[in-house]
């Protein structure tokens, strides 16, 4: 067990040394977001009201982007090149190199949200998250679901040309109308019954209440469990259809 | 089936994808410490085999065993003894040769030094280079580098040196003669017939999922009429005969030729080489023992066209 676990954590800093290393990667996963809270900072600097909906709304994207995107991504590029199944030609236990994949990727969720808190209290009078609590538990359950539909969908990714095409597919149409730029009590009913069945718009609840609002876990339970709903759906997925080659050999 | 002590056994192997029959009932065993090889055209099951030795496939009939143990099982222990070279495969871009060689290293319980590794496949100048900014040979030689790193007892090589230089051949030759003294199994395939004649002590030759010949790359093709003397007549043609006993072939035609006061230009005697045994039992060619040719056909010569093919392409 020590041993698996020693082996992980030597994959993971592999990852984590060729994330750094791999400068478009890591400027979409840092800049982009803290780009676009720039903009649209800048554009409702007067509006209190619309900053407090968007840094959330900002954060719950980079969960998502870092898990879900990102995972869809790259599992899709490994499995295509192969280094999946090169991996599973050596002793490294599958649930070491997997969960190394992961915590890689969970660890950008980290740093971005942490970024995107900073960025919130220093420029756009987010007062510092009023529920630590609330907040890491959103994270936590955003992260499992986000991460495990994004290896779910990579199942679906016929190859890696169109990986960008399908992530997006889901993603941006799932940022718009789950309200990451307003609140979605101002979008046409029938776009709100879909967010409200999305795990995203929920997971802006929950990290609105956590950072903004201080409603606490109590008051957004639903939330968590329809994220929780879909982390179970995504889990599922995630292992069911999981090959560790491409299917056109 | 592990009494027996062989590294591999195999035995009634069969493998099906969908309606195709890719293996059908293939039945050889490697001892340790041997290097064997396997031959035949693009389809016939090379890869489908080894990869079910390897534990990446599930056989769909027979046994097989690998080190004693069920590959299909994909024990841990296994994986912690041997070595594989995939026929394609990538690798992480971003590190250095020397990083991902050292990281490979350290997934082994007794792994042999990653410089020297490194040194043995040629890459030592290469050692501080990212991998994305390989060239193909190079790569393949990482490749290399990554199945022996952890010392395994048994080396399984997909084509291991399609993308090779002819030195880069040679010297991936020496690699693999050097794991025979060290007292390794190798289980390879190849498309190079002079590489398996160089490389194995026993190739089987496979067709359509069948073994259709086995045995000592030398002496594959015993059958009647397996050598060939050519010479030409003080009139000037040329003549061929074929016999299992070139001995006493000789001695009649020397004899019939000097009693006529005769000289046989440019006799010779040969065997067939394993390109002519491959050609004739894989059948796609025609039989290139036919031509009068008195100089054998070096080994592999028309093999040797196919790089140059894939390289073109590029
Ligand atoms: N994953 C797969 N799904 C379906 N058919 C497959 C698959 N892999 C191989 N085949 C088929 O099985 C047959 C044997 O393929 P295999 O890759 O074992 O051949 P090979 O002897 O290694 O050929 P090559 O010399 O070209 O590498 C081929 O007809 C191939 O099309
Ligand atoms: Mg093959």
């Amino acid at each position: 067990m020590s041993e698996t676990l020693a082996m992980g954590w030597r994959q993971y800093r592999l990852e984590r040394r060729m994330f750094w290393r791999n400068p478009t990667a890591a400027f979409f996963n840092f800049l982009f977001p803290l780009i676009v809270l720039g903009l649209f900072g800048a554009l409702f600097a007067n509006d209190q009201t619309t900053l407090n909906r968007i840094v959330p709304g900002i954060a719950a994207m980079s969960v998502m982007t870092t898990t879900f995107n990102a995972l869809a991504h790259n599992l899709v590029f490994l499995r295509e090149e192969g280094v999946l199944k090169r991996m599973r030609g050596t002793p490294l236990p599958p649930g070491a190199y997997l969960g190394a994949l992961a915590a890689n990727a969970i660890t950008n969720t980290i740093l971005q949200v942490a970024i995107i808190a900073t960025a919130g209290r220093l420029f756009f009078g987010i007062p510092w998250p009023r529920d630590a609590l609330e907040l890491l538990v959103f994270v936590a359950v955003g992260v499992v679901c986000f991460a495990s539909l994004g290896v779910a969908l990579s199942h679906a990714i016929p190859n890696f040309e169109s990986a960008p095409a399908y992530v997006n597919a889901v993603f941006l149409p799932t940022i718009f109308i789950s309200g990451v730029f307003y609140d979605v009590k101002h979008t046409p009913a029938f776009l709100r019954n879909i967010a409200e069945a999305l795990p995203l718009k929920h997971l802006i609840d929950g990290l609105s209440g956590a950072m903004v609002s201080g409603r606490g876990l109590g008051s957004n339970l639903t939330a968590l469990a329809v994220i929780g709903l879909w982390a179970v759906a995504g889990v599922a997925l995630a292992v069911r259809g999981f090959s560790w080659e491409s299917k056109r050999a | 089936m592990s009494a027996t002590g062989n590294a591999i056994e195999v035995r009634g192997l069969a493998k099906r994808y969908g309606p195709i029959e890719a293996v059908r009932g293939i039945d050889f065993s490697v001892a340790r410490g041997e290097i064997f090889g396997l031959l035949g055209p693009n389809g016939a099951g090379k890869t489908t085999t080894i990869e079910i030795l390897e534990g990446y496939r599930e056989r769909t009939g027979g046994e097989v065993s690998v080190l004693g143990l069920d590959p299909g099982r994909r024990p841990v222990e296994l994986r912690r003894r041997m070595g594989i070279v995939l026929q394609s495969c990538g690798i992480y871009r971003h590190v250095s040769v020397r990083e991902v060689v050292g990281h490979w290293a350290r997934l082994y319980p007794h792994p042999r030094d990653p410089d020297e590794v490194i040194g043995l496949v040629g890459l030592a100048e290469q050692q501080d280079r990212r991998t994305n900014h390989l060239s193909g040979g190079q790569r393949r030689r990482l490749d290399l580098a990554l199945a022996l790193v952890g010392d395994p007892e048994l080396v399984f090589l997909d084509e291991p040196t399609t993308g090779f230089d002819p030195a880069a051949r040679r010297s991936a030759w020496e690699t693999v003669r050097a794991l025979r003294s060290l007292g390794k199994t190798v289980l390879l395939t190849t498309h190079y017939l002079d590489e398996a004649q160089a490389l194995a002590d026993r190739v089987a030759i496979v067709k359509d999922g069948r073994i259709v010949v086995e045995g000592r790359p030398g002496e594959l093709g015993a059958g009647p009429d397996r050598y060939t003397i050519t010479y030409r007549t003080s009139a000037g043609e040329w003549r061929e005969h074929h016999t299992n006993d070139p001995t006493s072939l000789l001695a009649e035609l020397t004899a019939a030729a000097l009693s006529r006061g005769e000289r046989l230009e440019q006799l010779s005697v040969r065997r067939p080489t394993l390109e002519d045994v491959y050609l004739e039992l894989t059948g796609d060619s025609p039989r290139s023992a036919a031509s009068g040719d008195e100089t054998p056909t070096p080994p592999g010569a028309g093999a040797r066209e196919e790089p140059a093919g894939v390289v073109g392409d590029v």
